[in-house]
C-alpha cells in the first residue's frame, strides 16, 4: 500500500482541507489521522457505522505503596523529571516511566503501572479509517500515531493506496508519521512564518529520503512570499504540484462538514483538482 | 503576570495574539514555546540576539569497564540501549535522560555527555524581551528546551509576560501553562476550530486557571460555532478579530500590527486593557 503523507511543519496552514478534498478525489479507501493531539479529519470524512475502539498505554506510571515506604527520599533525589512530590506521591503528567524510583527503592515500595494515555479508533465499513486521541497532557504521541499507521496497514485488504493526514511541528509525532509513507506532500503558507516552518519541515522530511511534494495554500494573499517558495522549490528541485487560492467557501465547507471539491464551484477546490492531476500519477490512482 | 496564550491546534492566530498583545503592553516579555516551528522572532526581529544551547544528558558507555552484563538495557525502558557485537549502543535520539543506567550498572560502566538538543534566543524589539526556544532538526522532544527557555525568561523584572504556548493539549502544552496566571484561548470561527478549542479548555479547566476567549478570523455573515458554544457554556469572550485581507497581508509578510497599523494599534491595546482588568 502506497502512502501519501500530509504534512506542514505548522498547524493550520490546510492539512486538513487539503487531505479531505485529496480524499474525495482519489476516491482513496484507507485513510489516518495522525494528528492524535487534534484530531480533525473525522469532522469531514463522515465515516459511517460503528467502529472498534482499542485503548492505548503509554508508558507506564510509577506508583508509590505508602505502607512500605519509609521516606527515605532516595526515589525523589534520583528522579530526573520532578515527577515525586514531598509527601510520595507520583505527578502522572510528570512521570516518564523511566523506572529508576523502582531501581532505587530499596523498601520495595515502588510498581510501575500501566497508563491508559489514549485511544485507538478504527472504522471499517466503507473505507478503512485510523484515527486516534491522545489523553488531555499525555506524552508518547510518537508512539500512539506508530499504532495509528499500524492499525492502518494491519487491517487493509486490498487498499494500494493511503492518505494519512499528519500532526504539525518536526518532532516525535511527525517523525513516526513520516516511517514509512512513499510522499509527502507539504502544505505551505505563503507567509514569512510559512517559508520559515516549510523549511524545517523539508530538511526533517529529507532524512528519511521520501518523495517530497509542495503545494502552497492561500498563495494570493501575499505574492512575495509565494515567489520565495516557487523559487525554493526549483533550486531544491521539489514538485511544486499545487497553489491554492484564498476561497471564502473553504470556511463554508468546513462548517457544513463537507470537502470543498463537494460544494460546488469553488476556486479553492478547482486548484486542488489540478493539485491532485499532479501527484496522481506517482501513486498510479 | 503570566500570561499564556493557546489553541488547541496551530494557525488559528496564538502568535498573532501574544505578539501583537506583548508589543501593545511596551515594556513586557515575549516567550515563544512553539520550540519546534518558532515564529515569534520573524516578527519582532530583535537586536542585541544572545543564544545560548540546550543541552541533555547522554549515557556514554567506558568499553574498558564494561563486562557486557546487559544490565543497563534491561533496565532502559525506552530501548535506547543495545548490545550489538559485543559493544552497548546508545540511541541517542530515544534516550530520555533518566540516568537510570548509570545505577543499574555494576561495572560503574556508564558516564553522561551533554548532548545539544537546539537553543535558547534572546533580544530585544523596542522595549520588548524576546525569548526563543528552538530545537534542532531532528530531536523528537522539545520538553527540556521549554523548561530551560522558561526559567530563563522567568527571571525576568517585567509586569507582563506573554507565553506563546505550542499547540495541542500534550505535555509540552501543559509545560508552558503551569505557572500561568491567566489564559487566552484563540479559537477559529469554524467547526475545527470548535473541536480543536473544546481540547484545550478542558486542559485550561483541568488546572482551574482563569481564562477566556479571543475569537479569530470572524465572519459577521457566518454564525461562529465557537461563539455559541462560549455563551451556552458562560466562558468569557474577550475580544472578537473580523477577518480582514488587509491585517493577512501584514501578518504574511511578517508585520507586527500593534506598532504598524493605528486600527490595529487600538484594538490590541483595548484587548491589553480587558485582559489586564481580569487578573
Amino acid at each position: 500500500m502506497k502512502q501519501l503523507l500530509i504534512l506542514s511543519g505548522k498547524g493550520g496552514t490546510g492539512k486538513t482541507t487539503v487531505a479531505g478534498a485529496l480524499i474525495e478525489l482519489s476516491k482513496a479507501k484507507a485513510l489516518a489521522d495522525c494528528d492524535v493531539d487534534a484530531p480533525n479529519l473525522h469532522l469531514i470524512t463522515k465515516m459511517q457505522g460503528q467502529f472498534a475502539t482499542t485503548p492505548f498505554y503509554g508508558m507506564d506510571k510509577a506508583s508509590i505503596d505508602q505502607k512500605r515506604c519509609i521516606k527515605c527520599g532516595a526515589c525523589v533525589d534520583n528522579c530526573r523529571f520532578t515527577a515525586i512530590s514531598d509527601d510520595y506521591v507520583v505527578d502522572p503528567y510528570a512521570c516518564e516511566g523511566c523506572g529508576v524510583c523502582q531501581l532505587v527503592c530499596k523498601y520495595a515500595a515502588v510498581t510501575l503501572k500501566p497508563f491508559i494515555a489514549g485511544k485507538l479508533m478504527l472504522y471499517k465499513k466503507n473505507k478503512l479509517f485510523s484515527t486516534a486521541e491522545l489523553k488531555m497532557g499525555s506524552g508518547n504521541s510518537g508512539l500512539l500515531v506508530d499504532s495509528v499507521k499500524k492499525q492502518l496497514i494491519k487491517n487493509s485488504t486490498d487498499e494500494k493506496f493511503a492518505i494519512i493526514d499528519g500532526s504539525p511541528g518536526i518532532g516525535c509525532p511527525v517523525i513516526a508519521s513520516l516511517n514509512g509513507a512513499d510522499m509527502v506532500l507539504i502544505v505551505a503558507e505563503a507567509s514569512v512564518s510559512g517559508v520559515n516552518d516549510m523549511k524545517r519541515i523539508i530538511k526533517t522530511a529529507r532524512r528519511f529520503q521520501i518523495e517530497i511534494a509542495v503545494c502552497i495554500n492561500k498563495y494570493d494573499v501575499n505574492d512575495v512570499e509565494t515567489k520565495k517558495i516557487e523559487k525554493f522549490c526549483t533550486k531544491e528541485n521539489l514538485l511544486l504540484a499545487g497553489k491554492i487560492p484564498f476561497d471564502k467557501k473553504i470556511v463554508e465547507a468546513v462548517n457544513k462538514g463537507v470537502s470543498i471539491v463537494n460544494i460546488g464551484d469553488s476556486k479553492a477546490g478547482a486548484a486542488i483538482y489540478d493539485l491532485f492531476n499532479n501527484i496522481k500519477t506517482f501513486f498510479a490512482v | 503576570m503570566n500570561i499564556a496564550v493557546l489553541s488547541g491546534k496551530g494557525g488559528t492566530g496564538k502568535t498573532l495574539v501574544s505578539v501583537n498583545l506583548a508589543a501593545a503592553a511596551k515594556e513586557s516579555v515575549y516567550i515563544d514555546c512553539d520550540v519546534e516551528e518558532p515564529n515569534g522572532m520573524l516578527f519582532f526581529k530583535p537586536d542585541q540576539i544572545i543564544k545560548e544551547p540546550v543541552t541533555v544528558k547522554i549515557p556514554e558507555i567506558d568499553r574498558k569497564k564494561c563486562i557486557g552484563c546487559r544490565k543497563c538495557i534491561d533496565f532502559c525502558k525506552f530501548n535506547a540501549l543495545a548490545y550489538i557485537r559485543k559493544n552497548v549502543l546508545v540511541f541517542e535520539e530515544l534516550c530520555h535522560s533518566c540516568g537510570g543506567c548509570i545505577i543499574a550498572c555494576p561495572q560503574g560502566a556508564v558516564n553522561e555527555k551533554n548532548k545539544s538538543i537546539g537553543e535558547i534566543c534572546s533580544g530585544i524589539s523596542e522595549h520588548v524581551k524576546v525569548f526563543t526556544g528552538e530545537m534542532n532538526i531532528g530531536e523528537t522532544s522539545g520538553v527540556p528546551i521549554i523548561k530551560k527557555l522558561l526559567l530563563t525568561a522567568g527571571k525576568q523584572d517585567t509586569l507582563y509576560t506573554f507565553i506563546d504556548c505550542p499547540p495541542g493539549s500534550a505535555c509540552t502544552t501543559m509545560e508552558s501553562i503551569k505557572d500561568a496566571d491567566y489564559c487566552i484561548l484563540v479559537a477559529e470561527s469554524t467547526l475545527f476550530g470548535l473541536h480543536n478549542f473544546e481540547m484545550v479548555y478542558k486542559l485550561v479547566k483541568f488546572f482551574s486557571k482563569r481564562c477566556g476567549v479571543i475569537l479569530n478570523k470572524c465572519d459577521e455573515n457566518i454564525i461562529n460555532p465557537v461563539e455559541s458554544f462560549c455563551k451556552k457554556e458562560n466562558i468569557e469572550i474577550l475580544g472578537k478579530i473580523f477577518y480582514d485581507r488587509e491585517l493577512a497581508t501584514m501578518n504574511t509578510a511578517g508585520l507586527i500590527l500593534s506598532r504598524t497599523s493605528e486600527k490595529y494599534g487600538s484594538l490590541f491595546e483595548q484587548l491589553l486593557q480587558t485582559v489586564v482588568g481580569k487578573i
